[in-house]
């Protein structure tokens, strides 16, 4: 029986993150995804956070921990409130059709 | 009384030239053609001052360069040379400026030509008024500059404009010798005023100096340079390609500058300096030769051409040869005389084609002409004065003049002056043929226009022929009237200290046969013409035939124009293309600002790509820069 420690909570949060990461990388749809994918890399931030709030007794961590899960609760809203005001504007919230910042 | 000669053209140029909108063409032209009158009416006063009482003044206008040693005022200098020349300027311009408002009065730009015109009599005025060689050289290119303008005056036409280049063109040839001639004399003599230069000369003869490696005399450089100058305004060989292109321009325009005034301030040039002159045999030789050659050129292609007013041109150019030869073999007196008549007879000849073409409406052809003598008799009339005058039939005013120089030549007693008597006599004979050709195939013979009726020629009006009445009266008696004061025996005591004679003119009698044998040619001329062009067409269509090659060398005169395209034309147009193609757009363009503005636009072309728009390419650039400063932060 492997005893689970701080090194596996690190690597699973990290596993996380990347999958943020690639998610908005490969993501060609929509916004939404981006979204999502956003939340994840917030995730596996607060993951880290509450790992070593455990592994150095400290409850600080888990209290940052609470905070960063509201405000991503608030920013969510935002962004989804962003993406529908958009979808009524132009019709699309296809990523590929999103490219009004083009220089 | 002088200031106001010269400074009221002036006055009329601005006022019509910048308020001729506001005033409305009608006063316009009267004004500037009064203005113009009253210079004209002051000129005659002082030239009665210089006729009576030996008037002569030297007024200063104020002072124009005065740096160092090198003062140069600007000056009305009046004497008995700036006398006549003051004479034939306004008189002749007032006299044309009347007869613009009649000929210019269809043309919609009248202010505009009027100004010009009256421009070009003030600085026709300081030119002759100059006391100064540099004031002389103001005045030089003032009335180039006119002549550019008026040539150039219908400048829709782009033959008008070719033709106003090529004038500006070839006369900066000629002012290149001037210039040089100018600066020639302020280095050796250290001042350019008339008098110092002038009594300063004997006393230089024997100066040598090298100029571009050769050993030249100081005296006689210093001729031929200035000599150089005049024969680009006078339209001499070689220099004279402008003078028939430029009849482009208005008539009224060809008769002030391109016959009376503007081509004659080479002779006049000359005349001014024979105090310089006197002392280089050479230049003198140069001049008359020069003037030799020109005369009989001129007076050969005038026998073929079929353009009424480059005949008159050709003629002109004529004309101012034998000035010049008057000028070379010493007999300035004759040169300005000659001058003055030919002033009265040559704008009448011009005045008088202007009304033929103004009658045909605008045609010039000689061979669309003819049989019209009936239907515009003063025309006709005013012509066959002019001509008269110009082949020196006797008693009219050409025939005085011209004889004297023949005369004057012969009298000369060395080679150069009896090849000047005989290229004289013969150039009369020719005079002759082609005026009178002109006047056959004008006024006589069949009618041959084809896109206007013969019932529809109609005189020109009054204020075109009143005019040139007035010439006309100028063309009979000027000669006979002048001669004595100009060029009788006392001649020397009228023309003062203005003309310099070191060897006083020989006044014997000419021989008989000489006298007689210039009128006998020119009136024995007359009938021939009219037998060859007229009654008998087919002996000349004939000669023409057979002389296919002289004809056609004469026709294209003697391909000097066709001579300088190949020798100068062309390969500057050449060089010009090169340069511009290769070195400027090629090099220089292409390198300097186009090479740098494009390497820009490729950089800013490839920094748009960059910002796609797309979210997730930022995203990943803000990932990857972040990745990088952390790997660098925690590596070091």
């Amino acid at each position: 029986m492997i005893e689970i420690g701080l090194g596996h909570y690190l690597t699973l949060s990290a596993i996380i993150f990347c999958i943020g990461i690639v998610g908005i990388f490969l993501n060609r749809r929509n916004v939404i995804i981006i979204l999502m994918s956003i939340e994840l890399i917030l995730l596996s931030v607060n993951v880290n956070l509450v790992s070593f709030s455990i592994f150095l007794q400290d409850l600080t961590g888990q209290i940052f921990t609470m905070f960063i899960l509201t405000v991503a609760a608030a920013e969510a809203a935002v962004g989804l409130a962003i993406i529908v005001i958009y979808y009524k504007n132009k019709g699309t919230i296809n990523i590929e059709h999103i490219s009004s910042l083009k220089g | 009384m002088e200031y106001i000669i010269v400074l009221l053209p002036l006055i009329a140029s601005i006022i019509s030239g910048f308020f001729g909108k506001k005033i409305g063409d009608k006063y316009c032209l009267l004004l500037s053609s009064t203005l113009v009158g009253i210079s004209a009416i002051l000129s005659l006063i002082i030239f009665y001052k210089v006729l009576t009482e030996d008037y002569s003044s030297n007024r200063l206008f104020f002072n124009w360069i005065s740096s160092g040693d090198f003062i140069v005022n600007w000056s009305i200098y009046v004497d008995t040379l700036t006398s006549v020349m003051l004479v034939v300027v306004t008189l002749i311009s007032t006299i044309i400026h009347f007869y613009s408002i009649g000929y210019m009065s269809h043309d919609p730009n009248k202010p505009r030509f009027i100004s010009y015109l009256s421009l070009f009599t003030f600085a026709m005025l300081t030119l002759v008024t100059a006391d100064n060689f540099l004031q002389l050289f103001f005045g030089w290119e003032g009335v180039g500059l006119c002549s550019y303008l008026l040539i150039g005056f219908w400048y829709k036409k782009p033959s008008a404009n070719a033709a106003a280049i090529k004038a500006f063109l070839v006369n900066r040839v000629g002012d290149f010798g001037f210039a040089i001639g100018i600066f020639l004399i302020f280095y050796f003599y250290g001042t350019l005023n008339y008098q110092e230069v002038f009594q300063q000369t004997p006393s230089i003869i024997q100066k040598e100096i090298i100029f571009l490696g050769i050993e030249f005399n100081l005296i006689t450089l210093v001729c031929l340079l200035l000599f150089i100058g005049a024969m680009g305004k006078s339209a001499q060989i070689f220099l004279h390609t402008w003078l028939p292109d430029a009849m482009e321009g208005p008539t009224p325009v060809s008769a002030l500058i391109h016959a009376a005034t503007m081509v004659t301030a080479g002779v006049f040039l000359v005349i001014r300096c024979s105090p310089i002159f006197e002392y280089s045999q050479v230049a003198l030789n140069v001049v008359a030769t020069v003037g030799m050659i020109t005369a009989f050129f001129a007076a050969t292609v005038a026998l073929v051409q079929n353009d009424i007013k480059k005949i008159v041109a050709y003629s002109t150019c004529s004309q101012l040869g034998y000035m010049f030869l008057a000028a070379g073999i010493g007999a300035y007196n004759v040169a300005i005389f000659h001058l003055f008549t030919h002033a009265f007879f040559k704008a009448l000849l011009f005045l008088g084609s202007g009304c033929v073409i103004h009658s045909f409406n605008e045609e010039q052809d000689i061979r669309s002409m003819g049989g019209v003598w009936k239907k515009i008799p003063y025309t006709y009339a005013l012509m066959i004065i002019g001509t008269l005058a110009l082949t020196g039939f006797p008693l009219l005013s050409g025939y005085y003049s011209k004889d004297a120089i023949i005369e004057f030549a012969y009298l000369k007693g060395n080679t150069i002056g009896y090849y000047a008597a005989f290229i004289g006599i013969f150039t009369a004979l020719l005079t002759s043929i082609y005026s009178w050709r002109l006047i056959f195939k004008t006024f006589h013979g069949r009618y041959k226009n084809k896109e206007k009726s013969l019932s529809s020629i109609q005189e020109s009006p009054l204020v075109m022929l009143i005019p040139s009445c007035l010439l006309a009266i100028g063309a009979i008696f000027a000669g006979f009237a002048f001669k004595e004061i100009f060029i009788g025996y006392n001649s020397s005591e009228f023309w003062n200290s203005s003309i310099l004679f070191l060897n006083i003119a020989n006044h014997s009698h000419p021989p008989l046969w000489l006298v007689s044998i210039t009128p006998a040619i020119v009136i024995l001329a007359i009938p021939i013409s009219y037998y060859l062009f007229i009654k008998n067409e087919k002996i000349l269509g004939n000669l023409i035939e057979q002389n296919q090659f002289i004809y056609n060398f004469l026709l294209k005169k003697w391909y000097f124009d066709e001579l300088y395209n190949f020798i100068f034309v062309e390969p500057l147009k050449k060089i010009g293309l090169f340069f511009w193609k290769k070195g400027d757009i090629n090099t220089i363009d292409r390198y300097g600002p186009d090479g740098l503005s494009k390497i820009v636009k490729i950089i800013s072309d490839k920094a748009v790509n960059f910002q796609s728009g797309h979210l997730y390419h930022y995203a990943f650039v803000m990932l990857v820069g972040l990745s990088v400063l952390l790997t660098y932060f925690i590596l070091y």
